[in-house]
């Protein structure tokens, strides 16, 4: 599937293999595999490209009001801000994790007791720092649970 | 609904000093009735009037990256989301009463492993069917904060509206 750590440019070089967002994403799904919290919430992630789609599997450890059977707002914030941090990840082409700087979450539906699926995309990716917009629903697109805008440190 | 009552001020802060003691008895029954939470292991510790301060004690699955061992920013999250969402309790009187409308994190410093995070949620303001939160996380010494919060939430429950417009303090 993947080629191995021999296939890359010698470092320092400005040469990159035609494969690397191939391995991006293979390196991503191993910190997010690695991750004990992205585990413990159960994050699902599909790279298409330089597309994310993420899933939360409903389960009942991700329940904040058990009589409206609502999801925890946490819950949907950590879930969006995993996705936004994948999402940067992808994009950067830096070894190590993008440092989250600050985020800000809109809960405009309820999160009901189903799955939750989530999308983001780069507003803005400059050297040092990465804007981003992630997107959370559930049975419908159209109709956000939450929308997420993050600022992320990269490389630093 | 019923103009405020400017005179009501005393009455409802012994209501308010009556709910946070039965809410201080019952803290582990509080956040163990709330999955999320008890997945975290978050603890409330004590409360005033309008704060709640709370602790979470390091656990290797909150870890976002096993290189660093450091807390996943979503755990400092969920706990600030939810300790701003309980301090509204301590006003409404009730707990379960409110949904977050929207939050704001920033994160100062990563928090440091294998060390507890403290925290600490005030809800400064209330009308009729919002409440104003802020909060901090910190490690130590109060002053090493590791992220602050701000949060709205919306109270839904119609017992915590009237008995807020009753208790004064409603727009």
């Amino acid at each position: 599937m993947s080629a191995g750590p021999d296939a890359g440019p010698a470092e320092g070089s400005d040469e990159r293999p035609r494969d690397l967002p191939h391995d991006r994403a293979a390196a991503l799904l191993g910190v997010i595999a690695r991750s004990p919290f992205a585990q413990l919430m159960g994050l699902q992630i599909k790279i298409a490209g330089d597309e994310i789609l993420a899933t939360l599997p409903f389960d009942e450890k991700l329940i904040g009001n058990h009589v409206i059977r609502a999801l925890h707002g946490g819950a949907i914030a950590s879930f969006l801000e995993l996705t936004a941090t994948a999402r940067v990840h992808l994009a950067a082409d830096q070894p190590r994790q993008p440092k989250i700087i600050d985020i800000t979450v809109d809960y405009l539906r309820q999160g009901k007791a189903e799955n939750l699926y989530a999308t983001a995309r780069i507003v803005k990716l400059g050297r040092r720092m990465a804007s981003v917009h992630a997107e959370a629903w559930q049975q419908e697109r159209a109709k956000p649970v939450s929308v997420l805008t993050a600022h992320f440190l990269i490389g630093g | 609904m019923p103009p405020p009552n400017k005179d009501a001020g005393s009455p409802a802060r012994n209501d308010r000093s009556e709910f946070r003691q039965a809410l201080l008895q019952n803290k582990e029954r509080v956040t163990a009735a709330i999955p999320f939470i008890r997945e975290i292991g978050f603890q409330i510790l004590d409360a005033d009037d309008t704060t709640l301060f709370g602790v979470l004690p390091y656990r290797e699955h909150l870890v976002g990256d096993p290189e660093t061992g450091v807390v996943a920013g979503g755990v400092i999250t969920t706990m600030l989301d939810s300790m701003c969402g309980l301090s509204c309790a301590l006003r409404l009187k009730s707990v379960l009463q409110v949904a977050t409308l929207d939050l704001r994190i920033d994160y100062m410093r990563p928090a440091k492993p294998h060390v507890d995070i403290l925290a600490e949620a005030e809800c400064y303001h209330t009308t009729r069917s919002v409440c104003f939160t802020r909060a901090i996380a910190y490690q130590g010494e109060r002053t090493r904060i590791v992220a602050s919060a701000a949060g709205a939430f919306a109270i839904t429950g119609d017992a915590a509206r009237r008995d807020l417009a009753a208790g004064g303090g409603a727009r």
